[in-house]
């Protein structure tokens, strides 16, 4: 079943044309994944997708709905949830009012408490954190509770932009191992990332963008094998 | 009265008077928290609480508790349309568009009351009757008590709201980031209108508390306690709940001191020199600390 559909999609910040018609399907169940160098508009693509930039063409359905021009803060409620690039914490609240903000639009308590606990299983380092203020969460604890605080939204698709930016390479595939635990238990992913190599290993299917354009899409196992993957990311260095 | 009774004094209607400061300073620093805006109208919705209340006191009758909680709504949603019709189109402009025309709706406001209210004073009711109470050497009344009392109500009410609601909290994910609020499902716009209606239902108290303290009000009354509330809100350190109840009350005290140094006419020049020393040497506030939560 298709869960997001997008249709030429288009981007533009003022006169630039950041996004120049972009279409991809992602499945239920999947995990996939959107590659691309500095500046290919992979971040343009979620901000899209989740309203926080206008589209000035294009269509998107989830779950078969138009939610072309449904407000962001809508979304979380129809179960498309964005972990932004730059994991965009609350510094000053707790760790645990964090993940409560992302149940922010749920009124079923019992439902809160269970995905807070499972949180708390999966990323046992916030459990132990939980009354801090997470501004003083290291890298890799504010990553994983930005993933966290986006698992308590109760996603039915969750975005997800670099999440392993700027973190030591033993935390990068530890927040790969989460990305591919959250997946298991259930949640489809569209994940967007620099790091082509692991993103390609625990994806089903990706896409590469260049200056706005989709470049190459298929099977994950496809695109990693396919030459032209190499010089995309070699060119732009 | 030797000196250092009347000084005693002075610091007992220093506090009655900061606490009306704390009120308004709380409505600025809640909007500035929230989306960077000095709301120089605030004043002006000071003004309106207090002749809101002064009608419902007069025309409607009403007893002292329903009349202020008609004005705070009253004022609650002047406070919500302002926002809406003169500020929210305005969010992406250059902050000095919004600084001119927060400006020029306080010059309107004062326009349009003195239009449909008259220019000239006039006496707001006494809703209780005046009462001297003794406290060891000093007096205090029992409108300062009312004062100081509703104003720390209010302000115990506003810190449990910020600091243990899903509103409160909210409001401060707000503050700190509204790309990623929104994100969360928070409908930012409704927290910044009810943001606005909060700092202006705490202004309309402090308008008919002052109303009833010095028994009259008028079209321009908004001007100077707003300038020293704004100041008390920067001192304390803007963007800060508890700064500013600590910059109302210091201002208070501060100015019923110089009174009793033998200069009522420095009176309303004490803001002005606390504004410049605080910006010179602190102007982040007393509170203040770089990158420390806004709201
Ligand atoms: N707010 C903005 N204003 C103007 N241009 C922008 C803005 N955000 C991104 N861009 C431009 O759009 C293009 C795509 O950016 P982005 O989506 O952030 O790329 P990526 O996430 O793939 O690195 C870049 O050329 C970038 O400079
Ligand atoms: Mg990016």
């Amino acid at each position: 079943m298709t869960l997001l559909e997008v249709e030429g999609l288009t981007v533009h910040y003022g006169v630039i044309q950041a996004l120049k018609g972009i279409s991809f399907r992602v499945e239920q169940g999947e995990i996939f994944t959107i590659l691309g160098s500095n500046g290919a508009g992979k971040t343009t693509t979620l901000k899209a997708l989740s309203g926080l930039v206008p589209k000035s063409g294009g269509r998107v359905f989830f779950e078969g709905r138009d939610i072309t021009t449904a407000p962001s803060h809508t979304l979380p409620a129809l179960g498309l949830v964005h972990v932004p690039e730059g994991r965009r914490i609350f510094a000053g609240l707790t760790v645990a009012d964090n993940l409560l903000l992302g149940a922010y639009h749920r009124r079923d308590k019992a439902g809160i408490k269970e995905d807070l606990e499972s949180v708390y299983e999966l990323f046992p380092r916030l459990a132990e954190r939980r009354k801090q203020d997470a501004g003083s969460l290291s890298g890799g604890e504010q990553q994983m509770l930005a993933m966290g605080r986006g698992l308590l939204s109760r996603p039915r698709l969750l975005l997800l932009d670099e999440p392993s930016m700027g973190l030591a390479p033993v935390l990068v595939e530890e927040i790969f191992r989460f990305i591919q635990e959250i997946n298991r238990r259930g949640t489809t992913i569209l994940l967007v990332e620099q790091n082509a190599h692991l993103a390609l290993e625990i994806a089903h299917k990706a896409c590469v963008l260049e200056t706005g354009r989709v470049a190459l899409s298929g099977a994950a196992r496809e695109v990693a094998a396919d030459g032209r993957i190499q010089e995309i990311y070699l060119g732009a260095g | 009265m030797s000196w250092h009774i009347a000084a005693l004094q002075q610091l007992v209607n220093g506090l009655a008077l900061g606490s009306v400061y704390a009120l308004i300073a709380l409505g600025y620093t809640m909007v500035y928290g929230i989306i960077k805006l000095i709301n120089f109208a605030h004043g002006e919705i000071y003004m309106l609480g207090a002749y809101f209340g002064f009608y419902a006191l007069t025309l409607l009758n009403l007893s002292l508790l329903p009349a202020m909680l008609l004005s705070m709504a009253a004022a609650a949603l002047v406070g919500v349309l302002l926002e809406r019709v003169a500020y929210r189109p305005l969010r992406n402009s250059p902050r000095i568009s919004v600084l001119i025309t927060a400006i020029g709706a306080s010059l309107l406001f004062q326009s349009t009351a003195q239009l449909v209210f008259g220019a000239s004073f006039k006496p707001f009711p006494q809703a209780m009757p005046f009462r001297r109470i003794q406290l060891g050497p000093v007096f205090i009344t029992n409108r300062q008590l009312l004062i100081f009392g509703v104003a720390v109500l209010l302000m115990i009410l506003l810190h449990v709201l910020v600091t243990y609601t899903k509103f409160g909290k909210a409001m401060r994910a707000v503050a700190r980031d509204k790309e990623a609020a929104l994100l969360m499902g928070i409908n930012v716009d409704r927290i910044i209108s009810a943001t606005f209606a909060l700092g202006s239902a705490l202004a309309a108290t402090a308008g008919i508390l002052v109303g009833m303290y010095y028994n009259r009000i008028d079209p321009y009354m908004g001007m100077m306690p707003g300038l020293k509330a704004f100041v008390a809100a920067v001192l304390g350190g803007i963007g800060m709940v508890p700064g500013a109840v600590l910059g109302g009350l210091l201002m208070g005290v501060a100015e019923n001191l110089v009174v009793t140094l033998g200069s009522s006419t420095l009176r309303d020049a004490v803001a002005f020199a606390v504004l410049i020393v605080v910006l010179l040497f602190r102007p982040t506030g007393l509170l203040g600390k770089k990158g420390i939560e806004k709201v």
